[in-house]
């Protein structure tokens, strides 16, 4: 194989406009942040029965897509496939970057961010909640050690070693966010302990398919080569990671469908739950699944670039869908406090919660977004994490 | 004359010095650190009278055959007492609510207040991850404002939809009832009203304006009020399946 020579990418202008850009929807996410701290979550659209929103819904699928971006590292270093190796650095960096852009929309969302410090010196270790803080702030040191390793020459032979700590934890980075919502016994969408692992396939999707566009884009703009079995080979394990995520909610959908008292919820975002079931059917399967394999193995589509990259966009639409659906719908579905019972009440018992995402939520969300990407950007620019090729072997 | 012999009057003079100088820094020092002692045992007393027992388990039983529909006479208590208030939003706390149960196949309707069940092995008080959400060594499960983020996890736990965020800024707090804009609350069982020996808001307006239909007592004490009840009539914890014993019982649920 031949040497990989790594190079910072060139500021043009094009890439000071980006970066503008996103400076610009940061400071937007951090205006809508200053707002809600200060009038209060009165001007979201969060309320008592949905009492996490579109926040939420970016903030878990950033820090799911971060553990899933390791991959390509992890698939190098620890799974010894040296074809994956150019690709390693720049999925460190995009782990960092999408698991900071989502921590910074958790902690701003919280009804009281000024008190960061107390949640990192009081712990209650029986909460999984607390047990994440650790998880997700290990996993940026963890994974900001595996890229010194991987970057400074005399500790290259360290990578295996620390690639598969940070794959270790990786996984149980997932599993945790996961149980945040598997945990919960209370409500009827949730309280399933397939939640974790599925968690962990949809951070394979997720991540893999941020990362396919983020190397798109950056060698596109770079003028970097990159090469057709690259492509094509993430591609394909994209498409596997796709069919997977279906496989998983096919598994979890049945089994709840098996239990008598899960059938309401369950009819509620599979067939009567209106914006919930049209999200899960044309959202969560078809974009985010059958879409990408049909543009990634139909003949038509199968070695065409522009295919690889709508396939992957399609699967981030998508992976927003599911996470929406799963967040959002999930706490939609009134609690059954007294089963098999009409109910009413002052406070919106038994009635479907309704919530519509308001623009300070959507603009935190998004300047998440714009954060993890920025950092992303100034990383490629700063440090050498991307190849001067990827031009396939022999080219 | 005989008598002892004096002490070498350099020696003396300097040892009274010395013995004067100590009872004078002793003197100071008794009577700085002697209020500081005498009101911690006090306190240490004070605390051992009235802090929270495990030899107490307090708990609610309401009799649902006893409450009508249109009395609301503890949510108002609740609301007044404590300074919440509903105008109907979705954004506002309820620390106590009446839900009208109808059972669909035969008819029977109940009017059912809910509030913090204090369980016994609370959802919030497991999930809260600074351990805001705590219980009270005598069942009474409460959030400490000063360390509660505003995550809402709990209210995620919780299963009976028990507690509220607040959203805005509140006026009106009453001093045993601090509330805060971004953080999360629900009902306390009037818990300064029990550490004084009377019942809570709910149960004293029931018994006045309602139709008696709350008890209150300790769950502990096989002579207590509430122990007799429950020991006579059937009752019921609501969503008993989950097993988090819940300090509110219930009979004539439907």
């Amino acid at each position: 194989m031949r040497a990989i020579h790594y190079r910072e990418i060139e500021g043009s202008g094009g890439f000071w406009a980006l970066v503008g850009l996103l400076a610009l929807l940061l400071a937007a996410g951090l205006t809508a942040a200053y707002f809600m701290e200060h009038i209060g979550h009165i001007i979201t659209g969060m309320t008592n029965q949905v009492v996490w929103g579109m926040p939420h819904v970016f903030a878990v699928f950033l820090i799911v897509a971060a553990s899933g971006a390791l991959n390509t590292a992890s698939i190098a270093s620890v799974f010894g496939r040296v074809a994956y190796k150019p690709l390693a650095r720049l999925s460190g960096l995009l782990a960092i970057a999408l698991l900071i852009g989502g921590l910074a929309i958790l902690v701003l969302d919280l009804g009281r961010p000024d008190r960061l410090g107390v949640a990192m010196t009081h712990y209650n270790f029986r909460s999984i909640f607390a047990w994440n803080i650790f998880l997700y702030t290990g996993f940026i040191a963890v994974t900001g050690c595996y890229l010194w390793v991987m970057m400074e020459r005399r500790l290259n032979r360290h990578s295996r070693t620390v690639g598969t700590v940070a794959f270790l934890w990786r996984l149980i980075l997932t599993t945790g966010t996961g149980s945040i919502f598997g945990l919960l016994m209370a409500r009827k969408p949730y309280d399933e302990a397939i939640m974790a692992p599925m968690f962990i396939v949809m951070s394979l999707a997720f991540g893999l398919s941020i990362f396919i566009l983020v190397l798109m884009a950056a060698c596109r703009a770079g003028a970097r080569p990159l090469g057709e079995a690259t492509l094509m080979r993430l591609k394909n394990l994209l498409g596997v990671f796709a069919a997977g995520l279906l496989y998983f909610l096919l598994v979890f959908h049945l089994t709840k469908l098996y239990e008598a008292k899960f059938i309401g919820a369950e009819a509620f975002i599979l067939w009567s739950g209106g914006p919930y079931t049209v999200l899960f059917w044309f959202g969560v399967v078809f974009l985010g699944g059958v879409l990408p394999m049909l543009l990634f193995w139909l003949p038509p589509t199968r070695r065409s670039r522009a295919a690889v990259g709508w396939g992957s966009a399609s699967v981030v639409v998508g992976g927003l869908a599911l996470v929406y659906d799963i967040i959002i719908g999930g706490q939609a579905w009134p609690l059954s406090i007294f089963p098999g019972m009409q109910v009413s009440s002052s406070f919106y018992d038994g009635v479907v919660g309704f919530y519509a995402p308001s623009l300070p939520e959507c603009a935190l969300g998004l300047g998440g977004c714009a954060l993890a990407l920025l950092i992303t950007l100034l990383g490629l620019k700063l440090l050498p994490f991307l190849p001067e090729t990827l031009a396939d072997e022999g080219n | 004359m005989t008598g002892r012999p004096a002490a070498p009057r350099g020696i003396g003079h300097q040892v009274d010095e010395d013995r004067r100088r100590f009872l004078g820094v002793a003197a100071v020092s008794a009577l700085v650190l002697a209020p500081g002692v005498s009101l911690l045992a006090y306190a240490e007393e004070q605390g051992g009278k009235q802090g929270a027992s495990a030899r107490t388990r307090w708990g609610l039983l309401i009799d649902t055959t006893k409450c009508r529909s249109s009395c609301t006479a503890c949510v108002t208590a609740c609301s007044s007492y404590n300074g919440w208030k509903n105008e109907g939003r979705p954004t506002d706390p309820q620390w106590i609510r009446k839900v009208q149960v109808t059972d669909p196949e035969t008819g029977l309707s109940r009017s059912v207040p809910v509030m913090c069940q204090h369980c016994a092995k609370a959802p919030c008080v497991e999930v809260c991850p600074t351990g805001a959400s705590f219980k009270r060594a005598d069942g009474i499960v409460l959030v400490d404002r000063h360390i509660c983020i505003g995550c809402r996890y709990c209210m995620m736990a919780c299963p009976y939809k028990a507690r509220s965020f607040l959203s805005e800024e509140i006026s009106g707090q009453k001093p045993w009832a601090p509330r805060g804009k971004g953080t999360v609350e629900g009902c306390t069982l009037c818990v300064e009203r029990i550490d004084a020996g009377q019942v809570p808001a709910c149960v004293q307006a029931c018994a006045r304006e309602g139709s008696g239909a709350m008890t209150f007592g300790d769950l502990k004490d096989p002579a207590s009020a509430i122990s007799r009840a429950l020991a006579e009539h059937p009752s019921v914890q609501l969503r008993a399946d989950l097993m988090l014993d819940p300090g509110v019982q219930y009979q004539g649920v439907p």
